[in-house]
């Protein structure tokens, strides 16, 4: 019994000295605290709150009633997702445009990083690589401007060659069958070259004897390439492709946009461009909460699977 | 290096021209559109221009540049890149420092705090109704406060703090300084590469901003030059009170491309600087 008292009271004071200790730690960094406090209450402010205001996808929100005064109506909105006629058409247009993304984009990037490495004159190859960056930094509607004014069945570089050729002028952005490859090669045309330089990186980092030690081998450039070079670039790809389809109905609004008109929707509208539309135009708060619920839902989900598939088959993993 | 083999040296022009091709294919379209701001309006309608001028003339730019509403739209592009970059570099900073220093407890709370949000970013919807409630629309500040941190700048930054050595934090403690002290007279002169960078970042956003204008802000005497820029490229027709520009009418083509170049050169401009940094900054992010 006294043995337990005495040894709850050193406890205690041990307790009491190491908070005293925090505390006195707290004081002496005060200046440090006070300066992280703004930021800390931004993130809770603008990131955190809008990720619990979530909880409107299950209500019937009212702007004037608030969260607190809105009535619940559980899954209704989900519902009401699910049964419009045209949202399996939009999250179909979505997940196309995704898989596009995937089979040529991500490709792409990979391929033209191993070209960009096999470059051997050194000035030719950085010329290269500042041009086909530089798209990366133009916005979607500068972009948008540029594409109409090439692309213009009237007055555009491209049809004025087609026109050349003999054949009839294309309207590519008034096509409804042309409208996917368009937005997927707007986005190559934009991204694919800024995408390299994660894999630059990595190729850098390769040790320059695995090279040697295979030439001394026999083995040419092609057969490097594929011994080496990828192998050595795997847990890159495997992040960023994990990465990509944690994000697959995150085709983005902006890149939608700009190109969408009435003869194109019909294969072009996304989710996004729907939310904007009913969420922002129609004042449906509620149902376009739900909808984007919904997309991080399902990429969360997605990223989940592959995430486990591929620590199981390559050991690679994000988390 | 030894010498190339028959099949490799094709590979080498095959590559050489590949990759000039594909470069010609990012520099093309905007030869073009540069020509074409660049053209009379009789070139335009024909369809002439290709890749250089046809009958020189400035008359687009001179609209352009003339035009209040595209000046108007200019200036709160200016004011939000100006203003919003200061916010976010102080924002930032301020939260990365701290949260670099292993004499803050708790960091690790907060780090992943920041780190949920790339995971999690903030819906649209429920960060318009946030906005609106805040009475921010309609309100520039709704284009600089809600991305004043982008977690990824914030770990650029964070990268950068840590590896200031701490031998450097303590010498100065033991001469007296504060804490403060210690961040303005030692970390902050120290900072100007990751400032720099992380600026150059931030800025390219608030130029670029389009989308939460399209969501935020209604009113026309507040849009920013992309959200004008979009408005003049769907119109496909322009208002002139002068007669100078009379002409310009028949054909408004010149007069959107001057405006896709006007709104492009600051980012041109800045794009060397940026691609000095850009590289390190994305390694430095991919460390995290």
């Amino acid at each position: 019994m006294a043995t337990n008292i005495e040894r709850s009271a050193a406890i205690s004071s041990a307790k009491t000295k190491h908070s005293r200790s925090l505390w006195s730690q707290l004081w002496k960094y005060r200046a440090l605290y006070l300066i992280s406090i703004p930021g800390i209450v931004y993130f809770l402010i603008f990131r955190y709150i809008p990720l619990f205001g979530s909880v409107i996808a299950f209500q019937n929100y009212n702007i004037f009633k608030g969260i607190t005064g809105s009535p619940w109506v559980g899954f209704a909105n989900f519902e009401k997702m699910f049964n419009y006629h045209d949202f399996s058409r939009i999250l179909t247009n979505n997940i196309v445009l995704a898989l596009y993304d995937i089979i040529f984009v991500f490709p792409a990037a990979i391929i033209l990083a191993l070209l960009l490495n096999e470059l051997r004159i050194v000035l030719y190859k950085r010329i290269v690589q500042t041009i086909v960056y530089m798209p990366h930094f133009l916005s979607w509607v500068v972009i948008s401007g540029i594409a109409v004014s090439v692309f213009s069945p009237e007055t555009g570089l491209v049809n004025s060659v087609i026109a050349k050729l003999g054949f009839e002028p294309i309207y590519f952005l008034g096509d409804n069958n042309l409208i996917r490859p368009f937005l997927v090669g707007a986005g190559m045309w934009r991204d694919v070259g800024y995408s390299t330089i994660i894999y630059l990186a990595a190729m850098a980092s390769i040790s320059p004897d695995l090279y040697e030690a295979a030439q001394i081998d026999g083995a040419n450039r092609f057969k490097q390439t594929l011994t080496i070079t990828l192998p050595a670039l795997m847990p890159t790809i495997t992040i960023l492709f994990l990465l990509q389809i944690g994000q697959i109905l995150d085709f983005g609004f902006e890149r939608v946009w700009v190109f969408l008109n009435s003869l194109n929707s019909g294969n072009g509208e996304i989710l996004d461009t729907f939310i904007y539309r009913v969420g922002i135009l129609d004042m449906q708060y509620s149902y376009t909460t739900a909808i984007g619920l919904f997309k991080s839902v399902v990429g969360l989900i997605l990223l989940w699977l592959c995430n486990t598939l591929s620590k199981k088959t390559t050991g690679e993993s994000l988390f | 290096m030894n010498k190339l083999s028959r099949s490799a040296k094709v590979f080498q022009l095959f590559n050489i021209l590949f990759l000039g091709l594909l470069a010609l294919s990012m520099l093309l379209p905007i030869l073009h559109v540069l020509a074409k701001s660049l053209s009379g309006v009789q070139a335009l309608t024909n369809s002439e221009v290709g890749l250089l001028p046809v009958d020189f003339t400035l008359l687009n730019y001179q609209y352009v540049l003339s035009n209040p509403a595209i000046l108007r739209a200019f200036a709160v592009t200016i004011y939000i890149t100006v203003v919003g970059t200061i916010i976010n570099l102080v924002m930032t900073s301020s939260l990365a420092y701290p949260l670099s220093r292993e004499e803050y407890k708790g960091r690790k709370i907060f780090l992943v705090m920041v780190l949920l949000t790339m995971i999690f970013p903030a819906p649209l919807i429920p960060l318009f109704i946030l906005v609106k409630e805040l009475d921010m629309m309609n309100s520039l500040w709704s284009l600089m406060i809600p991305g004043a941190i982008s977690a990824f700048n914030f770990f650029v930054m964070r990268s950068f703090f840590q590896q200031i050595p701490k031998e450097l934090i303590e010498a100065s403690r033991i001469d007296g300084c504060g804490e403060l002290r210690i961040l303005w007279n030692i970390i902050v002169p120290l900072s100007k590469p990751v400032m720099a960078t992380v600026g150059l970042f931030y800025a390219v956003v608030h130029w670029n901003t389009y989308m939460h204008a399209l969501y935020f802000i209604n009113e026309p005497r507040l849009y920013p030059l992309q959200v004008k820029l979009r408005q003049m490229l769907l119109l496909d027709q322009v208002e002139t009170g002068n007669e100078m520009f009379s002409d310009l009418l028949s054909a408004p083509e010149g007069i959107q491309m001057a405006t896709v170049i006007v709104a492009m050169i600051p980012i041109i401009a800045v794009y060397p600087f940026l691609q000095k940094y850009f590289v390190k900054g994305m390694m430095l992010g991919s460390i995290k």
